[in-house]
């Protein structure tokens, strides 16, 4: 029973924000583990180089754009676009690169940076837009990204006839997507420094602080002076800036323009940041549990690789995970 | 103007009366001599839809002063207040502040001019825990990052200065109501402050921390700060009030020095018409018992362990502070609560498995919610729908699965017009309704079928005083038809005039049982809280 006029400091609290802990910080790293080891002992090969090595790059591609959809969770939304936004980054880059070589054939590493601009502007022109239409016209955030990413899809198969973009300087398409540094490849590098920058964002910055309280009452956050449309709009670019970084690494990766690129991101990031304990509600969310989570989606579609289990059977095992993660959500509260 | 430093020193921080000035208000009469008006209003309107909120409403408070705000449910205090604290703009009116006419107020403007709001409704964050509320919008930063050591240390001294006794790192969602009440008031001293609002702030707090606040309010004063204090509570607008607007309808009745006015003057200001009028005679004859529960806890916590009994042909009174447990008592009566312990008996006999709304509308009881919005009505549905919503069970509305819809239409315009409902239109959606209409809607649900017990949790929450009246008018004669009705309200005078036993709540027990002569204001009043040596320290580590 609980006792309502009690000290917050009471056994029960404490053993409620005890298991709390142990939900978002102890059971995933144990499942990891357990993980780990279970696949490990199925197929020695799991413990090649080479194969970890693909692990932590694939769980970089979900990592990216999984710490921007957190963002976007934790201001209470979601987005989506973030598949489409990785497709029409990965056209629209690879067509500007095919242009702009074209004009300047000298100078590639002018081309690849213009070109990887072109598409980062992209995302943050689909972030704005989705942002401002959920913050300011108030429209439902599931009618509004999964608009911007038929859209996305759209314009990007439009853009290509749904054929593939080659003809993208090998500085970016080869040099950049196999650059190792110490043993690793460069996009791991690149991860760790994302994830940084997005933990300080959220974590030590007015504007992180300020999402966390939008998400959890927006009503109070603007009662409290907070930007709140400034805090949506900024949450959606991120995500989308994010979901477009994760679209030019990967572009890098594939070495041609692809519309139909990252089609199961979408939902492997919702996936992973509610696997990281990220909460549907708003308001609650870290980026480290959240890297976590995608960190065991990776491992599991590579335990499936590693079994030869037929990889179109990999969407069920996601939605079953995913589904299961948001049953944990909704059971959550108690736990709490 | 009065900046709150929080990097002062401990040793003078405590809230004691200030004594450098020989001028010291004394609490609750401070001589209004230097009348400089801190906040002014002018015919605020405000439409929202199916509600004219305010009609034309001019308020000015001075440097200085609690000017309390004193109205029934629905008068238009709350809509005030938000104008105030700048949440929504006024349709029509002028506003004035510190002498510079404002052309629009946010609520960003508003916390730049210094007014701060203490809402009934919170307005913490429950993720984020009290340190991070309490400086939601104004972190202290360096390069862009905050400076967590420099803002713990800001909460401490703020909160000891204070003296509340809370932990700034937990998380506001696991806070008591009382807590978070007092985590509230601390976030509206924070900076600087001209204008504070306190919306009913004691309904949740008990007498020691009610103490503290009035000797913040003193302090206050005694800084030139103007309050706003909205309650209900006579017996501390008395204590700590200057001046008393009467709002009644959206309109503005009169303000008038609160030392010059008695309380039946204030509850007929407030109700436009003396006690006889508002309310019915009521006579009661309880018959046989109907409804009797023993020992009954929900797994809440919020009911303790509470015993009590309906019979036919009375009305009886549930009063109790906001958070008492009446408002879940009534529900966990209906099946919508999780019930942990007790045994209800209907008509004498017990209820074999825990109630369920289905399972007690068949047994011909009744709830009707406070929040008829919410819990109560299909808004976008027509009056029809709505009205036989909760009979389409019984067979004259069905017939194997297929509605009788021509029995429906006569059933319900039928009913509608016995409770004149206006506009008697049964095709109309029920969100074109005003709130007394919207209540008799339904009430049809419950003269619709064969109801004998009827729980109602705020009757008249949102109503203007006519609808009242007739509201109480169809309760007593559903009294007199011998139907047994149970009123969970925090309307006193509803209370006083209507039943003919009340039970008080305090904590989600019942604290007392009153009858006849005994159901009086200071009776009910003095039970609401915990009596010295009665009842259990109310912290575990109180100190």
């Amino acid at each position: 029973m609980v006792e309502t006029h009690t000290h917050v400091r009471t056994p029960a609290v404490q053993w409620r924000q005890y298991r709390r802990y142990l939900v978002s910080y102890g059971l995933l790293p144990c499942l990891l583990v357990m993980l780990f080891l279970l696949l490990g002992f199925y197929d020695e090969r799991f413990w090649r180089v080479t194969n970890l090595i693909n692990v932590m790059r694939n769980a970089s591609y979900l990592m990216i754009i999984s710490a921007g959809q957190m963002i976007v969770l934790i201001v209470g939304g979601f987005d989506l676009s973030v598949g489409g936004v990785a497709a029409l980054t990965s056209v629209t880059m690879a067509l500007a690169m095919v242009q702009l070589r074209n004009l300047i054939p000298d100078a590639l590493t002018t081309v690849v940076v213009l070109g990887v601009l072109v598409g980062l502007i992209t995302g943050f022109a689909i972030g704005f837009l989705n942002g401002f239409v959920v913050a300011i016209l108030r429209v439902n955030p599931f009618m509004v990204t999964i608009g911007s990413m038929s859209v996305a899809y759209g314009v990007a198969l439009y853009a290509t006839a749904g054929v593939p973009v080659y003809g993208m300087p090998e500085v970016f398409s080869r040099n950049f997507a196999n650059l190792q540094l110490f043993g690793l490849p460069v996009i791991v590098y690149l991860t760790i420094v994302i994830l940084f920058a997005v933990w300080v964002a959220m974590g030590s910055t007015k504007l992180g602080r300020y999402i966390y309280a939008v998400g959890s009452n927006l009503h109070a956050a603007s009662l409290s002076g907070v930007p709140t449309t400034v805090c949506i709009i900024v949450a959606y670019v991120a995500s989308s800036l994010l979901a477009s970084v994760t679209g030019v690494l990967l572009t890098a990766r594939v070495g041609s323009g692809e519309a139909n690129l990252a089609q199961t991101l979408m939902l492997e990031s919702i996936a992973a940041a509610i696997i990281g304990g990220v909460s549907l509600r708003g308001g609650v969310g870290h980026v480290g549990s959240v890297a976590l989570g995608a960190l065991l989606l990776a491992l599991v579609t590579n335990g499936l690789d590693i079994m030869h289990i037929n990889s179109l059977f990999q969407p069920i095992v996601i939605g079953v995970v995913l589904v299961a993660a948001a049953g944990l959500d909704r059971i959550a509260p108690t736990v709490r | 103007m009065y900046e709150r430093r929080l990097d002062r020193s401990r040793a003078h921080t405590t809230f004691s009366m200030p004594l450098d000035n020989q001028t010291t208000p004394l609490l609750g009469r401070t001589k209004l001599s230097v009348v400089e008006p801190v906040f002014q209003m002018n015919g605020i309107v405000k439409h929202f839809p199916g509600v004219h909120a305010l009609k034309g409403v001019d308020l000015e408070v001075f440097k200085g002063e609690v000017h309390v705000l004193f109205g029934e449910n629905g008068a238009g205090k709350s809509t005030l207040i938000n104008i105030i604290a700048g949440t929504f703009p006024p349709d029509e009116g002028k506003i004035v502040f510190d002498g510079e006419a404002q052309s629009s107020m946010t609520a960003h403007r508003a916390r730049e001019l210094g007014v701060s709001a203490v809402f009934q409704e919170f307005s913490l964050a429950p993720d984020l825990t009290i340190e991070e509320n309490l400086l939601l919008g104004r972190e202290a930063t360096r390069f862009g990052l905050l400076r967590k050591a420099k803002m713990r240390e800001q909460v401490r001294a703020m909160l000891a200065e204070l003296d509340f006794d809370l932990s700034p790192n937990t998380r506001v969602g696991v806070l008591t109501r009382a807590e978070q009440q007092m985590t509230e008031i601390a976030k509206a001293l924070l900076g600087k402050v001209k204008l504070l609002i306190l919306d009913e702030p004691t309904s949740s707090l008990t007498e020691r921390e009610t103490e503290k606040l009035f000797a913040i309010i003193a302090q206050l004063k005694h800084h030139g700060v103007g309050i706003i204090y909205v309650s209900h509570r006579l017996g501390e607008i008395k204590r700590i009030g200057d001046r008393l607007t009467v709002l009644r309808d959206g309109a503005k009745i009169g303000t008038v020095a609160v030392a010059k006015v008695d309380e039946e003057q204030l509850v007929e200001m407030m109700t436009g018409r003396a006690a006889e009028v508002l309310f019915p005679r009521i006579e009661h004859r309880p018959q046989e018992e109907v409804l009797r529960v023993r020992d009954l806890s929900t797994a809440s916590g919020a009911v303790r362990g509470v015993d009590l009994y309906l019979r036919a042909g009375e009305v009886v009174g549930l009063a109790g502070l906001v958070g008492c447990g009446k408002s879940e008592l009534a529900r966990a009566l209906f099946g919508l609560e999780v019930l942990e312990g007790g045994r209800i008996s209907l008509f004498g006999r017990d209820l074999q498995t825990p109630p369920t709304p289905a399972s007690m509308l068949a047994s011909g009881v009744c709830y009707f919610p406070s929040d008829r919005v919410a819990e109560g009505l299909a808004l976008v549905r027509p009056l029809r729908e709505n009205v036989s919503m909760a009979a389409l069970k019984l067979s004259n509305f069905s017939w194997h699965g297929l509605l009788r819809l021509a029995a429906e239409r006569i059933i319900s315009q039928e009913k509608i017009q016995q409770l004149q409902v206006r506009p008697a239109d049964a095709e109309r959606p029920v969100e074109l309704l005003s709130g007394g209409n919207r209540q008799k809607v339904m009430l049809s649900r419950g003269i619709i079928r064969d109801v004998k017990v009827f729980l109602f949790d705020e009757p008249t929450v949102g109503i203007d005083v006519g609808a009242k009246v007739e509201i109480y008018r169809i309760l007593a004669k559903l009294q007199q038809q011998g139907a047994a009705i149970l009123v969970a309200s925090s309307e006193l005078p509803e209370l006083l005039h209507l039943s003919s036993r009340v039970y008080v709540m305090n904590r989600g027990k019942i604290s007392a049982e009153l009858q006849g002569d005994d159901i009086r204001e200071d009776v009910i009043l003095s039970n609401f809280f915990d009596r010295e040596g009665t009842t259990f320290p109310r912290r575990a580590n109180a100190h």
